[in-house]
């Protein structure tokens, strides 16, 4: 098992080191394959009218006329040992992991990750714990109630829910309850758990609620489908049977099996999310991850991307990673793979 | 779909908007009677009470917030509250804003040496936040350090081209205890005199950038300056968060017996970055906002569902900006070499196809004819190249300038427009459009925004290779001046051939001399004529198709007093604004 577990760790590695690598490849090697120079990729950095003595030295400072290789190596090196840069008045040291400088803003990437990371956090708990609440037991009272009203009413909604995009429920939730209610937050208000739990829940309720519908549309339609395949299992009825409760066989033999795909795919939704739900981001002007990472595509802000990019495919290698951990504890034949 | 959710989203916001606006439109609750344009040319709810926090949010960020490295319009009418340069636009409504008035300075600017050497005398009595009186010195060193371009290279770079700057400067950072006595001189604490290589007769109108508002040498800590800029007005920083938020508090340290200009009315400001669009519309109709800061107006979602609301309508402005949308003509492509090639795209376009392509009259903006935007100081009304009663162009004349150039069933060449702007891919089209009509056949060509002008349409070499006879464009001024609008666009030598100007199609010495003739001429009236007639002289060369005074639709936050549109910036003018 520990042999396994190392495999996977190192595994991750690589596969964040060709992560990093691909990303890079797209925002530095590509624009220069396409003709860039590094003055003409440098004059999106600097004011308007600039001298070409102005580019000449920015593109100088963001390290534009080094080979490739050179620059990538300076951008990884600075993750493991940090980087030194300078702010003009003097040298300052980025302590490790230094995910490079914002070329725009000239601040160190990893503070304004760490600083974002708590509403990008609080966005994918708060919302997948609804989802998986919501959309698990609308799925599992969907398949038992097959063809009747209540199914047939709560899987046309979840197909609206699948069906429709985030930024039109956001943008209309946001207009009823917030702007013409009032009974929510108008969005763009982030306040942290630590300093109030309730405000914290007030301003994210919209989103969480946004966020989850599409979510919980897509988790009810894959828990009924699991539960009506499970519920016609024979060992299903074998415990109806033996004379079980039939509470206790649906949830205790009926959802336990249907529930494994689900959680697999929790595991993966959560690890995406936490790099950053972009568009509700958007929609409710939260800066969190995802609204950081459209902000430097925008601007063309490299370390950045880099940065967010390398952050979510963290995250989600490790939650494929605890995913994997738990199919091997649950089926020990995958350790052998 | 995303259409729908918006235009459903807009619907559902018009109720509650619309409602909350009538609970108090006229006698609103800052007391001032609702009216479109009401503070266009006048003070809007006028009012001298302290208090409140103005709530300010902005769809993208300043490129910066520190005084040396900001080249955003927006952000020079913000600065002023919490730094003072030596001169500055009238906070007034109406012709006054575009007068320059003494700030840091006692008065303006004394010429000397026929404008190439410059004096101020600074007020006394003035500190920085932490009670340092300011001197001198905190000027010319907050001047110097602009100039370090690999630190700031946002900034503008006039200090640094003008300034007579030792040979080998480069910096105070880099150029430690080299004596830059040559450009900048401080006789004493309150005296700063600055040098430059040749006259310049506006020099009052730089002593109005960011630039020169003082930075304590001790406390500069370059590029990470902006974080905690110290403050000179009567605001300073109490927090601030790159691309997400800044707010400022007042200043215990400003003295109002110091500035004449300012009333320092709200208590605080604050300031949301990299907010929605359509989000900040809504919180500004709803009053939850104050100021959508960027000063670009409504989007067009929200403009049509305030327009057609007369309780929303009478809270916007619509003021002209010191912007022109514009297309420049090449002479560097054939058969454009050919004035009457580029005669004939004068005459040949639809002039209302063009402000519709822009947005229509609210924020597309007037139809220009000439190159300097009404409020700019020398601008003349003229029209070489009428385009009839109805403004859809003159065909007949057309066809005659095409038959003198030798092309008498027209021709072919390409437009560029950049692709992240829908209003200029409407506009190329519409150009496609009118000239067919008389046989020019125009390509679109989309290029990316960020290398529109150092690859593409801005690259000489690159706009002859590919035909690129006509290139969508668009210049604000620096400062509403004949300098600050026309240097960067008519004058032949800005030109680069690696690529990065705005200007590629005027290609004339004779501007160039009228440039330089009126840069030195330290009389005001001559000056402002010259500007004039460099604007005429290049609309004889047809190397320039102007299209549109731009113009946007603003919108008063709900609670404010003392609104007023700025003409120097185009917006409303932020530092005299109160929220009791």
């Amino acid at each position: 098992m520990i042999t396994y577990i190392i495999r996977r760790l190192l595994a991750s590695v690589v596969l964040l080191f060709v992560v990093s690598v691909m990303t890079f490849s797209i925002f530095y090697v590509v624009p220069r394959i396409a003709g860039g120079t590094p003055e003409t990729l440098a004059t999106r950095y600097v004011g308007r009218s600039a001298t070409a003595a102005t580019v000449h030295l920015t593109a100088q400072r963001l390290g534009f006329y080094d080979p490739m290789t050179v620059q990538y190596a300076n951008w990884a090196k600075g993750i493991v040992v940090g980087a030194d840069y300078d702010y003009g008045a003097g040298i300052e040291r980025c302590p490790a992991p230094c995910l490079g400088y914002s070329f725009i803003t000239k601040q160190p990437v990893w503070p304004d990750l760490l600083d974002r990371a708590p509403v990008t956090f609080s966005l994918a708990i708060g919302a997948s714990i609804i989802w998986l609440v919501a959309g698990v037991s609308t799925g599992v009272l969907s398949a038992l109630r097959r063809g009747s009203f209540f199914d047939r009413g709560t899987m046309g909604v979840a197909l609206a829910g699948v069906s429709l995009p985030i930024f039109f429920t956001g943008l209309v939730s946001l207009a009823f309850f917030s702007y013409s209610l009032g009974w929510t937050a108008p969005g763009g208000q982030f306040v942290p758990f630590t300093e109030s739990p309730a405000q914290w829940a007030y301003s994210l309720i919209l989103p969480w609620i946004t966020l989850s519908f599409l979510f919980s549309a897509q988790y009810a339609r894959l828990t009924r489908a699991g539960m009506l395949e499970t519920m016609h299992e024979d060992y299903i009825r074998t415990a109806r049977a033996k004379g079980l409760r039939e509470r206790n066989v649906v949830i205790q033999h009926g959802l336990r099996a249907a529930l494994t795909p689900i959680l697999t795919i929790f595991g993966l939704d959560v690890g995406l999310l936490l790099g950053g739900a972009i568009l509700t981001e958007k929609t409710f002007s939260l800066n969190g991850l995802g609204k950081y990472a459209v902000d430097g595509i925008n601007t063309q802000d490299m370390p950045k991307i880099m940065g967010v990019t390398l952050f979510a495919a963290f995250f989600i290698v490790m939650a494929n990673l605890i995913v994997d951990l738990m199919y091997a504890v649950v089926d020990p034949r995958v350790r052998t793979l | 779909m995303a259409a729908a959710g918006v235009a459903l989203a807009l619907g559902l916001t018009a109720c509650s908007g619309g409602t909350s606006t009538k609970n108090t439109a006229g006698g609103s609750s800052a007391g001032g009677k609702d009216a479109f344009n009401a503070a266009l040319t006048t003070v809007f709810n006028p009012s001298d009470k302290k208090g409140g926090i103005v709530k300010m949010a902005d769809e993208s960020a300043p490129d910066s917030l520190d005084p040396g490295d900001t080249y955003y319009g927006y952000q020079w009418d913000l600065i002023r509250i919490y730094g003072r340069a030596l001169t500055m636009f009238k906070p007034a409504p109406g012709k006054a804003g575009l007068e320059l008035t003494a700030d840091l300075a006692e008065t303006l600017g004394v010429p000397s040496d026929g404008g190439k050497t410059w004096t101020y005398k600074l007020r006394k009595g003035v500190k920085f936040e932490d009670g340092t009186p300011i001197k001198a010195a905190d000027v010319k060193y907050g001047v110097l350090r602009s100039t370090d371009k690999a630190t700031f290279p946002d900034g503008p770079t006039y200090f640094s081209d003008m300034l007579n700057l030792p040979k080998g400067y480069k910096s105070p950072y880099k150029s430690k205890g080299m004596n830059t006595d040559s450009a900048i001189s401080t006789p004493d604490d309150s005296t700063i005199v600055f040098h430059l290589k040749s006259p310049f007769a506006g020099f009052d109108y730089l002593a109005q950038l960011p630039p020169t508002i003082p930075v304590p040498e001790a406390k500069d800590t370059g590029a990470n300056y902006k974080a905690h800029v110290i403050s000179s007005g009567p605001y300073m920083f109490a927090s601030y968060a790159a691309d997400k938020s800044y707010t400022l508090k007042r200043n215990p340290n400003w003295d109002q017996a110091t500035d004449p200009n300012r009333k320092a009315l709200p208590d605080g400001y604050d300031v949301q970055l990299k907010v929605n669009a359509e989000y900040i519309d809504n919180r500004l109709i709803s009053g939850d906002l104050d100021v959508a800061i960027v000063g670009t107006g409504l989007t067009a979602a929200s403009q049509s569902k305030v327009l057609s609301d007369p309780a929303l309508k009478a809270r916007t402005d619509n003021p002209t900006n010191a912007r022109l949308n514009y297309v420049s003509v090449n002479p560097t492509v054939k058969p454009l070499d050919n004035i009457e090639c580029r005669k004939a795209v004068q005459y040949a376009m639809d002039r209302t196809s063009y402000q519709t392509a822009y947005g229509g009259a609210f924020s597309g903006g007037d139809i220009a004819t000439t190159i300097l935007p009404p409020m700019v100081p020398g601008y003349q009304k003229f029209d070489l190249y009428p385009a009839g009663a109805d403004n859809k162009g003159d065909p007949t004349k057309a066809k005659e300038a095409l038959a003198k150039c030798g092309q008498p069933s027209g021709f072919a060449t390409n437009i560029a427009y950049r692709n992240e702007r829908p209003k200029e891919k409407a506009t190329a089209e519409a150009f496609q459009q009118a000239l067919a009509k008389v046989g020019i056949k125009l390509t679109l060509k989309g290029y990316a925004k960020a290398d529109y002008f150092s690859s593409y349409a801005g690259n000489p070499p690159f706009v002859k290779a590919n035909n690129l006879g006509l290139a969508l464009n668009s210049w604000g001024a620096d400062w509403p001046d004949g300098f600050g609008f026309l240097s960067q666009i008519v004058d032949s030598r800005v030109i680069r051939e690696t690529g990065g100007a705005t200007n590629t199609s005027v290609r004339i010495p004779e501007v160039d001399a009228m440039l330089d003739q009126a840069v030195s001429e330290l009389d005001v009236t001559k000056r402002n004529a010259l500007w004039g007639q460099i604007d005429k002289r290049v609309m004889e060369d047809a190397s320039i198709y102007p299209g549109v005074y731009a113009k946007a639709l603003l919108m008063r936050g709900k609670n404010l007093t003392n609104v007023f549109v700025n003409q120097s910036f185009g917006y409303y003018d932020y530092l005299a604004m109160g929220k009791p």
